[in-house]
């Protein structure tokens, strides 16, 4: 005999029996999950090591080897300037795997804190924030970004900060929502009736509700800035074009497909889907554990 | 059917077969990787139109009995032995063309959410019609004989009704609308699965009062599936408790009720108050214990652990279905002596100490409430002013949208009153949003909801649940605070190994207990218990009532108890208020309210009450349903609904005032104290 009812016979559904189990191990049971985490642990482990797994110099020209295609000393063949394009591909995840996670983090902390604030408090200034929420949705993201960035230069920094603030309304509005959820349920007022005040309210009772909510749209966005940051630097707004970039090499490398080097573009371009794919798929594993 | 299909039923081959037939069943939903075992040899049978009851609590397997027989088990469940036959047909052997057949034809079954069972999308006279295409009528054929079911099952105007959406129906209305299409096929079996539990007392009244009348217009046998023993009592003529999955007893309802023969159903039965007891007479008994986890493997009688009468062989072996009497079974070796089971609880009680007469704790003077939305105005309080005297109980009752909750939330600053309103706490004002209020007072007023998974923090743990209001309102911390939780703790009940977890991990009544340890944690003046068991089962209600009445008369508190059940209300106040579209219509002391006279809704709502005793009284029977507070009926608002309303008109243009027709006892209605008495009397009489 036990205290602990694990739950009436009738409760048969098995997310209502799984949710005794830590989220991790979950998570980790989900093959979709695994791989995606597998996909995205290689572009880190590259990011940070690339050097020293490539197998040529990334920058090393060979104007006596350009163009060439996929063979057994180059895998991925060679650029228009005779670089490595597997070197290439393995170390141009550098600039991506920074700018993204951080403009994404920065989005997603100060939209949790825009939506808490707005789900919460209500009133007039959640009416108005919402209303200019609805507004920059109506815009491609990209397309502000592009804006900004263009206005702003293309430094690291602005990048991050760029597509961090677009990102916090977007945030904001999935955080408020489900704020305005938790805001139904009666631990609320019951909290209200012991005198905490607004700030403890919205941290300390509502925000560990609302976190699945949030590592979810965290991880949905991240695969969004991934796709913002190598746009950019396709379109020509990368950082630093000296470094590897997937995106400013299928800019530099497109208007050959046309000439037959298919190579040139076609591995960066997997490398970028690759990683958006990883992330994908560990967004919906954490999205269908959390939710279901 | 295959001509090769086996005629199990028993007796005479010309007889008809049973309506159903169970045998030794046993049913188990495999999670994760292992079987568990959700009932455990269940036989029982309905008879061709019999009422069958099936009570037991949540957990018991109610449920899984109603989806075994429909074959409507989730894909983790299976029947793993025993037989079922349904009207002489064996629902586990037929394909699915004949079980789709035996869905259409033969089963019907009535859930208890009437708003999940309907689809929002289609309007109510085609999903009605619908039942009658699938039978083959031409579509205008079929709307037409929809339209004819919906005026069977009462509902007034069907033509309009079957143009409108489930979301524009009430609880009732919907619920008569599923009732509707489940007899709309002429199953010969209807099974009910909490066909009331959503619903208000008089919506339930009519309801259980419209099967009872179906039932004898209609070749139909029930299986009818409640928690609610008075439910059963009145619906069934047989009745099965279900205790872990196991059928525990059976016999004819009235000699269940009555004269129980399993420590089980005789515990439960004592659980309930009953025969206007209160309080004061002594504490209800409890089930000790915990029902067996889902899947348990127990050796023995599954209820030996929380028997107090269990033996030695109790422990060792399972008892089997002694027979006790005709067509009277009960799973219990020693069906002899349950009669003379001991209490679990002692019955004498700490008495609280008397009212004082320093004046009332609180006084609500003027409160409204109006709540608008697109310019329209729903008045959900109106002018109330209530006295509530320190150390009292005073219960509040009324329908759903009569105002309970928005009084409570007024009190307790949650839902500011119109400008206008007094409140005050020991004779000081109180502000009306609670942001105003002192610490003193907002350490004063506390509540406990209904629904403790809601009310309790999910991500927080025991522990930090109960400390928070010891830290913030009794603002202790360190040695002393660890010592006044420690108190609390075992003042409610529980132990200090529930503090490190989580809500989830808790059951019900455990749940609730914290909720109730958060509430006192603050030293408390006034705690509103806003239906703080309705969410609970029978035998952990008695437990927190008992704990309840125990704060009470240990910490002086005063208590302001909402509840729509009129058993526990009466054992717990000493005053009651009666409300009706937000406005009180009657207040006085418990026992007089109870006995009346009393105003006709007050007669209405208790005569709507199914009673577990057997007594059936005259009911006075509510038309309708609670006007909408965006539209109140002129003069008496309760007119519209009102059995005695006088013939003068009188109630139509003017609204009675709240008058005092004996010392304590104020009523809003213009028929004279006298006159009422008469009424009431006369109608108590057969």
């Amino acid at each position: 005999m036990t205290e602990i009812v694990a739950m009436p016979a009738g409760a048969v559904t098995s997310e209502a029996e799984k949710r005794g189990q830590p989220v991790w191990r979950l998570l980790l049971g989900r093959p979709t999950f695994d791989v995606g985490v597998a996909i995205l642990l290689f572009w880190i482990i590259c990011a940070i090591f690339g050097e020293s797994i490539a197998p040529h110099n990334p920058l090393a020209q060979q104007l006596l080897g350009t163009n060439k295609p996929p063979s057994a000393q180059h895998w991925f063949g060679t650029d228009s300037l005779g670089r490595d394009v597997l070197s290439r591909v393995i170390t141009g995840s550098r600039s991506i795997l920074i700018i993204a996670p951080l403009a994404t983090l920065l989005g997603t902390v100060l939209g949790t804190a825009l939506g808490l604030a707005l789900g919460y408090l209500r009133g007039i200034v959640d009416t108005v924030v919402s209303r200019v929420v609805e507004a920059v949705l109506a815009l491609p993201a990209i397309i502000i970004i592009f804006l900004f960035v263009v206005a702003l230069g293309v430094s690291t920094l602005n990048q991050v900060l760029i597509i961090g603030f677009i990102f916090t309304p977007l945030i904001a509005r999935t955080v408020r929502s489900a704020v305005q959820v938790e805001g139904q349920l009666d631990y609320v007022p019951a909290a209200r009736l012991l005198g905490e005040r607004s700030g403890r309210m919205m941290f300390v009772e509502i925000l560990p509700n609302v976190l699945p909510t949030v590592l979810v749209e965290f991880t949905v966005r991240l695969g969004y800035a991934i796709f913002a940051v190598a746009t950019l630097a396709f379109l020509g707004f990368g950082v630093q074009v000296s470094t590897p970039n997937w995106g400013t090499d299928i800019s530099a490398s497109y208007v050959l497909l046309g000439a037959g080097y298919w190579w040139e573009t076609l591995f960066p371009a997997l490398a970028i889907a690759s990683l958006i794919i990883g992330i994908n798929l560990v967004a919906d594993s954490i999205e269908q554990v959390l939710a279901g | 059917m295959t001509e090769t299909a086996p005629s199990p039923a028993p007796g005479p081959a010309t007889a008809p077969p049973d309506a159903v037939l169970v045998e030794h069943m046993d049913v188990s939903y495999r999670v994760r990787g292992q079987d568990r075992r959700a009932l455990r040899d269940v036989s029982f049978r309905i008879g061709r139109n019999e009422s069958y009851g099936l009570v037991g609590e949540s957990g018991s397997g109610k449920s899984t009995v109603a989806l075994a027989l429909t074959r409507y088990l989730p894909r983790n469940g299976r029947v793993s032995a025993g037989s079922i036959r349904i009207a002489g047909r064996d629902p586990l052997a037929m394909n699915a063309a004949e079980l789709r057949d035996l869905r259409a034809h033969a089963v019907s079954m009535v859930y208890q959410e009437p708003g999940k069972a309907l689809n929002p999308a289609i309007r109510v006279g085609n999903q009605v019609a619908e039942v009658y295409e699938v039978a083959g009528l031409s579509r205008a054929e079929a709307l037409e004989r929809a339209e004819a079911m919906l005026g069977k099952v009462q509902i007034s105007d069907p033509r309009r009704v079957t143009q409108r959406y489930p979301h524009e129906l009430s609880g009732g209305m919907a619920q008569r609308v599923v009732i509707a299409m489940a007899i709309a096929a002429e199953p010969s079996l209807l099974i009910l699965d909490e066909p009331t539990t959503a619903l208000d007392a008089t919506v339930e009244a009519e309801v259980l009062d419209l099967i009872a009348g179906l039932r004898a217009e209609l070749d139909t046998s029930l299986l009818f599936i409640s928690h609610n023993l008075a439910v059963i009592a009145k619906m069934c003529d047989r009745v099965g408790v279900l205790y872990a999955g196991e059928l525990i007893e059976e016999g004819p309802a009235r000699q269940v009720f009555d004269e129980p023969r399993h420590p089980y159903t005789v515990g439960l039965l004592r659980c309930i108050p009953r025969q206007g007891q209160r309080k004061d007479h002594g504490r209800l008994d409890a089930i000790p214990g915990f029902l067996p986890t889902p899947g348990h493997s127990q050796p023995g009688c599954i209820f030996a652990p929380r028997c107090p009468i269990a033996e030695e062989r109790c422990r060792d072996e399972a008892p089997p279905a002694f027979d006790v009497g005709v067509g009277r079974s009960s799973r219990c070796y020693l069906h002899d002596s349950v009669a003379a089971l001991p209490r679990n609880t002692p019955a004498d009680v700490q008495l609280p100490a008397p009212p004082s007469d320093a004046g009332p704790i609180v006084t609500l003077r003027n409160v409204s409430k109006t709540f608008s939305s697109r310019g329209e105005e729903a008045r959900a309080l109106v002018g109330v002013n209530l006295d509530i005297e320190r150390g009292e109980t005073l219960g509040l009752v009324g329908e759903s949208g009569s105002g309970k909750t928005t009084l409570a939330r007024a009190l307790l600053g949650l839902t500011p009153p119109d400008a206008g309103a007094a409140i005050e706490l020991d004779g000081k004002p109180l502000g009306g949003d609670l942001r105003k209020r002192s610490g003193t007072q907002l350490k004063a007023l506390q509540i406990v909801f209904q629904n403790p998974d809601s009310a309790l923090n999910r991500r927080h743990t025991v522990r930090r649940l109960i400390a928070r209001p010891l830290a913030k309102l009794a603002g202790l911390s360190g040695r002393a605070l660890d010592e006044r939780l420690a108190d609390l703790v075992r003042s409610v009940r529980m132990e200090p190994r529930h503090l490190p977890l989580r809500p989830r991990q808790l059951s019900g009544g455990l749940k609730q207990r914290v909720a109730i340890a958060r509430a006192f944690g603050g030293g408390p003046r006034v705690v509103v218990l806003d239906e703080p068991t309705s969410a609970l089962d029978v035998s952990v209600q008695a437990a927190i009532l008992n704990l309840l009445a125990d704060l009470q008369a240990k910490e002086q508190v005063t208590y302001l108890f909402i509840s729509h059940d009129l058993g526990l209300v009466r054992y717990l106040s000493d005053r009651i208020a009666v409300l009706y579209l937000g406005r009180i219509m009657e207040l006085g002391p418990a026992e007089r309210v109870f006995s009346g006279p009393h105003h006709p809704y007050t007669e209405a709502l208790l005569s709507a009450v199914p009673s577990l005793d057997g007594q059936r009284t005259d009911r006075i029977k509510l038309s309708g349903e609670i006007p909408s507070a965006t539209n109140p009926p002129t003069g008496c608002v309760f007119h519209t609904r009102c059995p005695r309303r006088l013939a003068s008109g009188i109630c139509e243009v003017a609204e009675p005032p709240l008058a005092e027709v004996e010392p304590g006892h104020l009523m809003s209605c213009h028929i004279p104290i006298d006159q009422l008495t008469n009424l009431q009397s006369k109608a108590r009489m057969p």
